[in-house]
Formats: C-alpha cells, sequence, structure tokens
C-alpha cells in the first residue's frame, strides 16, 4: 500500500494522488492514442467506429453521472437532451454555422432548454423525479414528430458532415479523424468534471446528494445549485447527442426514444455511481453486450447449427446484469476494481466488509 | 445590542404551540445554553434561527440583520453556523470534503472559474484548504482527515459536525447537543473545545444540551424552557434549583400523591 506523504496543499488538490498514478494514466492515454493504428495496419476500421460510439455514450453517461451520481438527482429522461443537442446541431449547421461553434453552442442550449424544462420537476424527490423525467423521455418521439420542419418528423434527417476549417470529417469515410474528435471531446469533459469535483461548485453537488438539510445549513442555494447541475449535465448530454447525429449519420423520431435514456442510466449504474471511471466502465459493457451478442449467436449457428433468434434477448440480458448488479456489487463495476485493487495493496489484511456501508444512525427529528 | 435578539416567537404546527411566545437574547461572547425536557421546543428554537422553520410571530434579529427576511441558505452567510442533534454529515465523502463544505459561504469564485480550474480558483482552494486544516489541527481530527464518514464511529463523528461548523468561521454557533452519545472523556473534550471556541475564537455559543455537567462547566447563562414557554433564566445553578425547572422535570407533590402518575 502506498502512503503519500502531504507536504503542500497541492498534494489534495492535484487532479492525480501521486506520480505513479499520473504515469498509468498517462499510459492510459497513450494507448487509446495509440489504438487507431491498430485499425490502420489490420485496415477494417469497423470496431474502431464501435469503440468510437462507446466514447459517444461515455460522453452522454458522464453528463447523467453528475446529476445522479454526484448530485443525487435520477434522471430517465436524458435521451431528450442527446435529441435537443442533435437536432440543434442538425440546424445550426444547416444555417451554416460552421461546425466549431455550432457544436458548442447545440449543447449549451440544449442545456439552457433542459434546465427551463426542468425547473418545474426540481421540487420532486426521488421516484417523483424519475417519474417525471420518464414522462418527459416518452413524449421526446413525439416532439420530434410535431416539430417536423427542425426534425424532418417520421422521415428523419441527414445529418451533415463535421468541417472543422477545411477539414472533413465522417464516420465512414475518415472513421480515424473522427475517433480523434470524439476522444478531445470526452477528455475535455473528463477534465472539467474533475475540476468540478475539486472546487466549491462540485463540493455543493455532493453535499446536496447527502443531506439536503445540512447543505442549506452550510448556505447552499438548492434550487440554484440543482439547476445548475441539471444545466451541465444537460449540455453534455447535448453535446453527446450532436456526436451521436454524426455517428448515426441519418436521425429519426426513434433514435432518441426512452430505451436510450434507460440505457444511459442502466449504463451508470453497472459501471458505477458515484465515479467519473463508472461512465466509462457502463459506456464499454453496453458497447460490447450487443457485439457480443451478435458474434455468439454467429459461433453458434456456424459451430453447433443452433440458431436462436429469441427477440428481446438483448434487453433481457441487459435487465438480467443490472439486476445482478443491484443485488451483488452496488458499487458497479468500478467499485468492483477499487475492491480488487485494495485487496492486492493491503495483502494480506483485505478484509471482506471493508466497502460495507456502515449503518447509518437513526435519523429522527430530521426536517423534511 | 445583542447579538442574537429572539423576540416574542411563536410556532405552531396545527393545535400544537411549539414555542409559545419566547424571548431570548445572546450576548456577543457568551455561551448561552437552552435546557428543557424533551419536546420542549430547544431544537425548534435553533431550527427557527436556521429559518428551517416559519414563526407564526415574532422576531429574530442576527447582529443588525432581520433573519426572517431571509432564507435558509442565506443564514449562514451572516455568520451562523450549527450543527444537528442527529449528525447530518455527507456519509460518501471524507472528512476533509465535509469541512470544505462548510467554507461554503467564503466561496468567492463562480461554476466557470471552477470549471476550467482558473488561477483565481486554485488560490481559492488553498486559502480554504488552509483555514479547513487548521480546524483539523483544533480539533485534533489529523488521524481521521482522509476517511469516508460512513466508517467513523459516533464520537468522531460528532466532532468532524462541530468542525464542519467551525469551518465557516461563525459569530454564533449553534450546536444541537454537542454531548449526547458521547462518552465521558469525549465529554470533556467537548467541554475544552467549547471554552477554547469562546475564549481563543471569540465566537459566541447557544447551545442546547441535556449534560448538565456540561452545561454548568461551559455556559454563563442558562434558559430552561418546558412545552415551549421559558421556564427561568439564570446561571447553571440558579435554574436547577429553580422551583418551575424542578416541577417541569420531576412533577409536582400533588399527582403522585393521588397516584395518577402511575398509570
Amino acid at each position: 500500500m502506498r502512503f503519500v506523504f502531504k507536504t503542500s496543499y497541492d498534494a489534495d488538490i492535484s487532479l492525480f494522488k501521486h506520480r505513479a498514478q499520473a504515469v498509468w494514466y498517462g499510459l492510459l492515454l497513450l494507448l487509446v492514442l495509440a489504438t487507431p493504428l491498430y485499425f490502420v495496419a489490420i485496415g477494417d476500421a469497423y470496431l474502431l467506429g464501435e469503440i468510437t460510439g462507446m466514447l459517444i455514450l461515455a460522453i452522454a453517461g458522464m453528463g447523467l453521472m453528475l446529476l445522479t451520481g454526484h448530485t443525487g438527482l435520477p434522471s430517465l429522461g436524458h435521451a431528450t437532451f442527446m435529441a435537443l443537442g442533435c437536432y440543434l446541431n442538425i440546424n445550426l449547421l444547416g444555417a451554416g454555422v460552421p461546425w466549431v461553434i455550432a457544436f458548442p453552442l447545440s449543447g449549451l442550449i440544449a442545456g439552457l432548454l433542459g434546465t427551463m424544462i426542468a425547473l418545474p420537476v426540481l421540487r420532486l424527490h426521488g421516484v417523483y423525479l424519475a417519474l417525471a423525467t420518464l414522462a418527459m423521455s416518452m413524449l421526446t418521439g413525439d416532439f420530434v414528430v410535431i416539430a417536423e420542419p427542425w426534425t424532418g418528423g417520421i422521415a428523419g434527417a441527414a445529418v451533415p458532415d463535421i468541417n472543422i476549417f477545411g477539414m472533413e470529417i465522417n464516420r465512414y469515410s475518415t472513421p480515424y479523424k473522427f475517433y480523434y474528435l470524439v476522444l478531445f471531446v470526452a477528455i475535455m469533459i473528463v477534465w472539467f468534471y474533475r475540476n468540478l469535483l475539486r472546487t466549491p461548485t462540485g463540493r455543493s453537488f455532493t453535499a446536496i446528494r447527502d443531506s439536503e438539510i445540512s447543505a442549506r445549513a452550510m448556505g447552499i442555494n438548492l434550487t440554484q445549485t440543482k439547476a445548475l447541475s441539471f444545466f451541465l449535465s444537460a449540455t453534455a448530454a447535448g453535446l453527446a447527442g450532436a456526436l451521436f447525429g454524426h455517428s448515426a449519420g441519418y436521425v429519426t423520431n426513434e433514435t432518441f426514444d426512452l430505451v436510450m435514456s434507460i440505457t444511459l442510466l442502466l449504463m451508470i449504474v453497472i459501471g458505477g455511481l458515484g465515479f467519473i471511471h463508472g461512465a466509462f466502465f457502463g459506456a464499454i459493457v453496453v458497447g460490447i453486450i450487443p457485439v457480443a451478442i451478435a458474434n455468439g449467436r454467429t459461433f453458434l449457428a456456424t459451430t453447433f447449427d443452433v440458431n436462436i433468434n429469441v427477440p428481446g434477448l438483448e434487453s433481457a440480458l441487459f435487465a438480467f446484469i443490472l439486476v445482478c448488479f443491484i443485488l451483488f456489487e452496488p458499487m458497479g463495476l468500478y467499485g468492483r476494481w477499487l475492491k480488487i485493487r485494495t485487496y492486492f495493496e493491503l495483502f494480506p489484511f483485505y478484509r471482506k466488509d471493508m466497502f460495507k456501508r456502515q449503518k447509518s444512525y437513526l435519523k429522527t427529528d430530521r426536517i423534511q | 445590542m445583542s447579538l442574537l435578539e429572539i423576540t416574542d416567537v411563536t410556532l405552531r404546527f396545527g393545535g400544537l404551540v411549539a414555542v409559545d411566545n419566547v424571548s431570548l437574547k445572546v450576548e456577543e461572547g457568551e455561551v448561552f445554553a437552552l435546557v428543557g425536557p424533551n419536546g420542549a421546543g430547544k431544537s425548534t428554537i435553533f431550527n427557527l434561527i436556521s429559518r428551517f422553520y416559519d414563526p407564526a410571530e415574532g422576531s429574530i434579529r442576527f447582529d443588525g440583520h432581520d433573519l426572517l427576511k431571509n432564507s435558509a441558505d442565506q443564514v449562514p452567510g451572516f455568520g451562523i453556523a450549527r450543527t444537528f442533534q442527529n449528525i447530518e454529515l455527507f456519509e460518501q465523502a471524507t472528512v476533509l470534503q465535509n469541512l470544505l463544505v462548510g467554507r461554503h459561504r467564503h466561496r468567492q469564485t463562480g461554476m466557470l472559474s471552477n470549471i476550467v480550474f482558473s488561477p483565481k480558483a486554485y488560490r481559492e482552494e488553498l486559502r480554504h484548504r488552509a483555514a479547513v486544516e487548521e480546524v483539523i489541527e483544533f480539533l485534533n481530527l489529523q488521524h481521521y482527515r482522509d476517511k469516508m464518514i460512513g466508517g467513523l464511529p459516533y464520537g468522531v463523528r460528532k466532532v468532524v459536525e462541530l468542525g464542519r461548523a467551525l469551518a465557516s468561521e461563525p459569530k454564533l454557533l449553534l450546536l444541537d447537543e454537542p454531548a449526547s452519545g458521547l462518552s465521558v472523556e469525549e465529554t470533556q473534550d467537548m467541554a475544552f473545545w467549547i471554552e477554547d471556541i469562546q475564549k481563543q475564537m471569540g465566537i459566541s455559543v447557544m447551545m442546547v444540551e441535556h449534560d448538565m455537567g456540561l452545561v454548568s462547566a461551559v455556559s454563563g447563562r442558562v434558559m430552561a424552557l418546558s412545552d415551549g414557554k421559558e421556564l427561568a433564566t439564570g446561571t447553571a445553578a440558579e435554574v436547577q434549583s429553580h422551583p418551575a425547572v424542578i416541577e417541569a422535570y420531576l412533577g409536582t407533590g400533588e399527582i403522585s400523591k393521588t397516584g395518577t402518575s402511575r398509570a
């Protein structure tokens, strides 16, 4: 186990706990930067597209993580903000706005609209907030149909290519450029997210998650802070939506449906609520399962001549995995990773219930 | 002018009068204790000062400000910090992070400079951490500094909550039963801290406490309440020997003679 001898406040403030951690993350960065080289070597970029898709989901996941994992507000409607970002991006690009402006702008407007939608429901708590956002998600498809002039309605809308100062980026013709672009956005958002968590704004979010009454007694304005969290969350989701549009190439009223909202929530629970890593772990799981099912089907069909064509197999598997996580590993994949790491760090002194949540003391006399 | 002036405050929950026409003043630099049986309205008075409840009548003024014109999240800004009877810490955070939230009222940077971690935000962060380290040093919390609240024993949580309140550098500290659930040694530590807070830091303290040993040791004036009404105010010894206080705690002789108290 590593003991960090702290000699300055920077030891607590800096992004990495110690030099070894910085080195590991540096290596990870090198790995993700070098990933396309492998696909250039094998000359097939299909899987790189899948990885890019995971990164886009991870961006949306980080948005939801900030709201649900760090502010404690559940949302079953984040696909709505993705839709907002996506269609804003399409329309701004269509109006001749350069991509470098249209993309961040669509995120910001999605964030603002998201906050306006959220303000009336922010007074709700827990399951009621979840229901309100669920309703929002269910209405999204209908609104896309109604807003046909901007969205193309049921027929759908084509998403223009990205053009950054004359450099054309398209998911299929230039998959490597698209990968690096998405990676850049993801890394920027991780950086913003980390900064947020080490400054007063992020701390006020987690304060609200853990005890609203205490947060108020410390001078935190609940409505304002929750609205801010919603804004940042919807902005990230909006940006992810815009990138998702570029990745899909064509979006209809069925693209950003309820299933996507639920998938996002599923993702952050599987990945580990309350950890930025969780968004990425969750995105990897959600990205791998469909590929694994498809490959498994082909394998069974070719090797054993068994054809499995059960409709809804994917959703059922997702649901099964989610239930298993809630039962056996509520801290998610990242929590599992933390446990394994602690086991080896403390070997042989790891105790089984080290991460078990302590019984919290009676909370009678709470002001609700 | 007193630091805190509560004048003729009444709070009703439906038909129940929780606080009945109570007036009190806390002077700068004193330790003022509220005592009384359970349900006397002591914590309710704290919650009125914190603006969690709206009084039906009366006024609450602090340091020249009318608190009733402000909302709960504005109260700490005037320099009032508090702890809770049943410990309301941020469980999924470390001791250090909890204390840092206590610094919220001193924040000077907004979301934008936080998100890009501007030099200004960095300097502010250094200031907050320096202030928090002083509190950690004062309360001997070094050992628990980076521990999650979820895994800490009750006694330590009490101290962390006191630390979080102190981190906000208040003028008035409201302590809701600071010694409840603490061992004899821990209660003694608490008494020393309260004395230091008053004498060295110059912070006025108002506390609700059942432990009369602690109350007599640290407080200048004591007010006894029962059923939301003031019974007596004075030194700890005066209040303890006041007939109305004895009656509220032990009952009157007449009832026990008729035997109704046995039912």
